[in-house]
């Protein structure tokens, strides 16, 4: 319990002195899990919703892939892209292995498929109950989805929030393509791996703490977004 | 611009006056996996008045009536709408309401407003429209609330606003007032004597013999998926001539 307690105290102190090297791994973390994320909601969002709303052949199967890709291990994502980015690869050629943006490759890979999945079950849930209303009015195609997503949208909130939580907690991708290189790809996982592995299990744990109180005050944020935007909606 | 031909000016101008009704029902059929729920309707629906549709649970009404409203493709047969008009003029001079209503998560006024803009009224033209549904429909004190609030008397009544706001020359009803308390109903009831005094026709599913002797002028009795008949209100009440519709009357259980 000590530990903890020490491992408390010790990461208090870290955040309060701004330690300038942990202020740079956190700006470096959220900058990677945030463009994963935003990135990913761009090419997520409209295919679950495609997928949500569109009948073709081999939806179903599709459906199945895309809900079994949530659960993508970190490592394999990690593998795969450095085998397509080291120098014998086909993008090799773009130079950007152990760089910030091969980071943001693999977490985006990550990220993309649960905002697909979740949000396709969303707006699924919300076409069962709109449909027929959304057809009496005339409402189809594009002019229905938006109306759903517009429908569903704190829903999405939330369906963002679980990429983020996915993206800044995951270590196996980001040390594969980043290399956890000192000043240039080392995030708070990486972080936590590395002073594990050195004995520095105080430190690791501080770092922890940091991290678990960073996905807080993203959530705490969000769920502010949530609370005061509805009232917005209706002024 | 100019070289428009007399034909098609004719076609709009008959285009803009021609009613949808009188509707002919020829042989309408409607499957789903492999079960007959519309078993071979044919009926003429006349312009005016509220047409009422009545039958058992599970008789087939409510298919009914999205077939006729085009939210279901029969499997054979056909609705045949007059006034030769595209498919979607068709379904722009109708409008739907539920049984249980959606609304869309926003206020009631922008509730009404969607549906003003989906049917393409233009903005001044749409806030005008919205005043006079609010007014008639009783909603001004409840425009600015969120539509997730309001009592399911309330959401109905915004529902019934919305249908009537886009101006439809016929109007759908599926059970209305079904899980509505006697003021809420009555309120539902008030506004629809009005539409049909307007000129609005109606078909309106209704399980109340009472509410459709207030509202209507003509009964189609449904049973199993077919007609059983399909009479004048007067007729209905006193004489009707298919025994389901007798025993449904008075309130018994029908087994054939």
């Amino acid at each position: 319990m000590s530990d903890f307690t020490t491992a408390f105290t010790s990461a208090i102190g870290l955040i309060a002195g701004f330690d300038t090297s942990l202020i740079e791994i956190i700006g470096l973390s959220l900058r990677v899990s945030l463009s994963a994320v935003i990135i990913g909601t761009i090419i997520g969002l409209p295919l679950g919703a495609a997928i949500a709303v569109g009948r073709f052949p081999g939806r179903e199967l599709l459906i199945i892939v895309v809900n079994a890709f949530m659960g993508l291990p970190p490592v394999v994502v990690g593998l795969i892209v450095y085998l397509q980015l080291s120098k014998s690869g086909p993008f090799g050629w773009l130079q950007i292995l152990y760089t910030p943006t091969a980071m943001i490759i693999a977490q985006m890979i990550l990220v993309t498929p649960i905002v697909i999945a979740l949000t396709r079950q969303f707006i699924e849930d919300a076409n069962a109950d709109y449909d027929e209303a959304l057809r009496s009015l005339g409402v189809h195609g594009w002019a229905k989805l938006v109306t759903l997503i517009t429908e569903v949208r704190y829903s999405l909130v939330t369906v963002v929030l679980a990429a983020f939580g996915r993206a800044i907690a995951e270590v196996g991708a980001v040390i594969i393509v980043g290399g956890n290189i000192n000043h240039v790809t080392r995030v708070m996982t990486t972080s936590i791996t590395l002073e594990t592995s050195k004995g520095n299990l105080g430190l690791a744990l501080a770092l922890g703490v940091v991290l678990m109180l960073l996905a807080l005050a993203v959530n705490a944020v969000a769920a502010t977004v949530r609370r005061f935007a509805p009232k917005a909606a209706y002024a | 611009m100019l070289d428009i031909t007399a034909a098609e000016i004719d076609g709009k101008l008959a285009d803009a006056k021609s009613s949808l009704l009188p509707l002919r029902v020829d042989d309408l059929v409607y499957e789903l996996n492999g079960v007959r729920i519309i078993d071979g309707v044919t009926l003429r629906v006349e312009p005016t008045g509220c047409t009422a549709i009545m039958g058992y649970n599970g008789a087939g009404k409510s298919v009914l009536v999205r077939l006729l409203h085009g939210l279901l493709t029969p499997s054979a047969g056909s609705c045949r709408w007059a006034g030769n008009l595209s498919a979607s003029e068709i379904s722009r001079r109708q409008s739907m309401v539920f049984q249980v209503p959606v609304l869309l998560r926003r206020s009631v006024e922008a509730n009404i407003d969607y549906a003003l803009s989906k049917r393409g009224f233009k903005a001044p033209e749409r806030a005008r429209k919205l005043e006079a549904i609010l007014h008639e429909t009783d909603l001004l004190k409840l425009r600015k609330r969120p539509a997730s609030v309001l009592s399911s008397g309330e959401r109905q009544r915004v529902a019934l606003c919305r249908a009537l706001a886009v101006e439809p020359e016929l109007v759908f009803l599926d059970e209305p007032t079904a899980s509505l308390d006697p003021a809420a109903t009555a309120a539902i009831e008030q506004i629809l004597l009005r539409a049909i005094s307007a000129g609005r026709k109606l078909i309106m599913v209704s399980q109340s013999v009472g509410q459709v002797q207030r509202l209507a002028r003509d009964v189609i009795f449904v049973h199993r998926g077919r007609i059983a008949e399909h009479t004048p209100i007067e007729e209905f009440l006193t004489t009707p001539r298919s025994a389901a519709a007798r025993a449904f009357i008075a309130g018994e259980l029908f087994e054939e």
